[in-house]
């Protein structure tokens, strides 16, 4: 066993009002930089939709993420002798159409236009180019389900949907849509260090964050295409890689990513997950079936004595153990079993974990009537409109047990609460549901408090990083004393 | 020696010294200080089809055109015997020009990319033509001189090959240099310009290609303390 501690992430999609908050949020700490305006290392996607880089998901044209062949894991994007090949030119970048062409306007026109019969304009204007520019795409375009024939129609999570389903799902009056936030998910495989020629690419080891460092970065270009998620971005300015560092310099002095603290739908919940890293190749190799539970059992007891001492015996801190116990992101993903990792068959363990959404609400327009009160209270999950193979396509590799296992476990918190607190449906039904959802009384009420009446501190668990520490080692103590003061920063540059 | 005061004696007999010295200095000086400034400043990002089209014919082509240099520069008494026979020198030197041809072809459409697509002529700087008009002097007297001067695998190994050894074992023969047309001469000096130029331009990211990702491990993880890569 080799215990090893990583800060991991739960985002409950049944909260999320797509209110954007979250990347402007980011926007404006990390990427309002020459070279990043197009960047949104946290973006908010409108499912089902093509996302942000339109088809991001489809991997037979962006070849992200990991293969498996002969047994082993290989990455899609290239061996090590075709990372020589791709460096010249690589067949699976996204280019800045796949993006957007990032602008702005022309506002001082509005001011300074001379006088004429005509109200001026502000033009939209080249974030690249400087020059006007037409609009054509911006990073939410198909918010809300806009243009959805010709976006959201393109979804690959719509695979081995009926046809339907489909009609259904864009049916007037029954359409349904959710949000669907995404950030680096850190993951404990990631595609971007394995792919990176020049190893600027790495894992943190304490806390698992990935990062990108930027002086040893050449611009081969190898994580952004193997990123099977597109979160590594290119900073066509200055000729370096870019992507979500987790806000670790918040993290470092104790507070949240700024997408997480600033989350309107208190959607978020950070906290510190121990794992083994010994059996990590293993279970990435497993078949698409089980990948759900063989990242699950990666994940370990942090209450387990042996995984204690294993976790000392490792360097792990006993304060981060001890911050494990408490977090959030262990009850969701491994008590509970409602959270779920996005498209793990891309078999790089992300560390970003999603509850699937039940909302809107599960109720089918019928007769006139918005037929939400039966006695099947919330409809059976089978029945429910945004249809399981959809879920199960984005959170389960394509199987959607585990979504209906997480679901109905949702379902029965609610009964269970509906009983309680309204008490429109009896005690009986909902022990029933309970039951049959595999949970208890208790879990279910632990299920709705730490969903709905979560205090900050709940949702942000965030581990002492022990920075000060860390710098000791790399650095004496004493060497910057009496050195503090006036001094000069160097803003990063292009090349010469 | 000839006259030390000569054009050729500064040429051929102290402008590979300075070169030398200047790319040393330079590209030592620029990765310790500004490390950051390392890339190859990719813009394949900002258009693709182009990219294409011109950066893999010319660095295909660069590439073995240089080997070849660097063989015939190396090991001059082999490539002499493999020419011994008529047909293995026009094996040897039509490829050499369709290499030198493809790279030049690959120079000329990359340029003509950063010139016409807007998004690019964004990313270019003053430093980056110049290299481009370097580049272009370089390539195309190459190629001309492999079809004006015909056997240059031969001579080279006969005359250049020499010469280069001159220099590194620091007493400079320009002999050899002095009888060559102007043309190889223009070919000879701006190679030695090129390499002064590379700490001041793009050109530094052939010193950084990542030759350790052939047998590295695939993930790299750093911790504060203990090792720097362990996975
Ligand atoms: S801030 Fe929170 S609620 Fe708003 S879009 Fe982002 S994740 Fe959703």
């Amino acid at each position: 066993m080799n215990v090893r501690s990583q800060v991991s992430m739960v985002f409950h999609l049944d909260k999320c009002i797509g209110c954007h908050t979250c990347s402007i949020a980011c926007k404006n700490i990390w990427t309002d930089r020459k070279g990043t305006e197009y960047m949104w290392w946290n973006n908010v996607e409108t499912k089902p939709g093509t996302g942000f880089p339109t088809a991001w998901e489809d991997q037979e044209k962006y070849n992200g993420g990991w293969k498996v062949e002969d047994g082993t894991l290989a990455l899609r994007s290239q061996s090590r002798t075709k990372s020589v090949v791709n460096m010249f030119h690589h067949p699976n970048l996204p280019t800045l159409d796949d993006y957007y062409h990032p602008w702005t306007y022309d506002y001082k026109n509005l001011f300074d236009a001379p006088e004429g019969s005509d109200q001026p304009i502000a033009r939209p204007i080249s974030m690249v180019t400087g020059e006007p520019v037409a609009i054509e795409s911006g990073p939410n375009w198909d918010d809300d389900l806009g243009g959805s024939p010709v976006y959201a129609e393109h979804d690959r999570n719509l695979e081995g949907l009926s046809e339907e389903q489909r009609q259904q799902l864009f049916a007037v009056e029954r359409l349904v849509f959710f949000y669907f936030p995404r950030i680096c998910n850190h993951c404990l495989n990631p595609a971007c260090v394995a792919a990176c020629p020049s190893g600027a690419l790495y894992k943190r080891g304490e806390d698992g964050i990935v990062l990108v460092d930027q002086t040893r970065c050449r611009a081969w270009r190898a994580c952004i295409a193997a990123c099977p998620y597109k979160k590594v971005y290119f900073n066509w300015s200055t000729g370096k890689s870019e992507k979500c560092i987790l806000c670790f310099p918040r993290l470092e002095t104790g507070q949240a990513p700024a997408c997480f603290h600033s989350c309107v739908g208190r959607i978020r919940y950070l906290g510190v997950l121990l794992y083994d890293a010994d059996r990590l190749e293993e279970a990435a190799s497993r078949p698409d079936d089980e990948l759900v539970e063989a990242q699950r059992s990666l994940i370990l007891d942090p209450f387990d004595p042996q995984v204690i001492a294993a976790a000392a015996a490792n360097g792990v801190h006993d304060s981060v153990i001890e911050s494990a116990q408490r977090s959030p992101v262990y009850q969701f993903v491994k008590v509970w079993k409602v959270a779920l990792p996005p498209h793990i068959e891309y078999r790089t363990m992300p560390m970003l974990f999603y509850v699937p959404p039940m909302a809107p609400v599960m109720a089918n327009r019928g007769q006139g009537v918005v037929d939400s009160v039966s006695d099947d209270l919330f409809h059976d999950i089978e029945a429910a409109r945004v249809p399981l193979q959809f879920l199960g396509n984005l959170f389960g590799a394509g199987h959607d047990a585990k979504v209906r296992y997480a679901l109905r476990k949702q379902k029965a918190v609610r009964w269970h609460r509906r009983a309680e607190t309204v008490g429109d449906v009896d005690r009986a039904t909902a022990d029933r549901m309970l039951r049959e959802a595999d949970c208890t009384a208790e879990e279910a009420e632990a299920i709705y408090r730490l969903t709905s009446l979560c205090t900050f501190e709940e949702r942000f668990v965030i581990p002492p990083m022990h920075r000060e520490e860390a710098l000791q080692m790399l650095e004496e103590p004493m060497e910057h004393k009496q050195a503090a003061g006036f001094g000069f920063i160097k803003a990063p540059r292009r090349g010469v | 020696m000839t006259s030390v005061l000569s054009l050729d004696a500064l040429l051929f007999g102290v402008l590979p010294y300075v070169a030398l010295a200047v790319f040393l200095l330079g590209s030592i000086a620029r990765y310790r200080g500004w490390r950051y400034s390392y890339s190859s400043l990719s813009s394949q990002f900002l258009e693709n089809r182009q990219h294409f089209w011109g950066l893999v014919p010319f660095h295909y082509g660069i590439l073995v055109v240089l080997t070849g240099h660097l063989v015939a520069f190396l090991i001059p008494r082999s490539v002499l015997a493999w020419n011994a026979q008529p047909l293995r020198l026009y094996v040897l030197e039509v490829s050499a020009l369709a290499f030198g041809v493809l790279t030049v072809i690959g120079l000329a459409a990359a340029v003509w990319r950063r010139i016409t697509v807007g998004r690019v002529r964004r990313v270019t700087n003053t430093r980056d033509w110049v290299l481009f008009a370097m580049l272009g002097v370089q390539t195309v007297t190459g190629v001309l001189v492999a079809m004006l001067y015909p056997w240059g695998s031969s001579w080279f190994a006969a005359t250049a090959a020499p010469y280069l050894w001159s220099l590194v074992f620091l007493r400079p023969d320009l002999t050899a240099m002095a009888a060559m047309p102007w043309l190889v001469k223009t070919h000879i000096v701006t190679a030695f310009v090129l390499v002064g130029y590379t700490p001041f331009s793009r050109l530094v990211h052939v010193l950084v290609a990542p030759l350790p990702y052939l047998w590295r491990k695939p993930q790299v993880v750093r911790w504060y303390r203990g090792p720097g890569v362990v996975s």
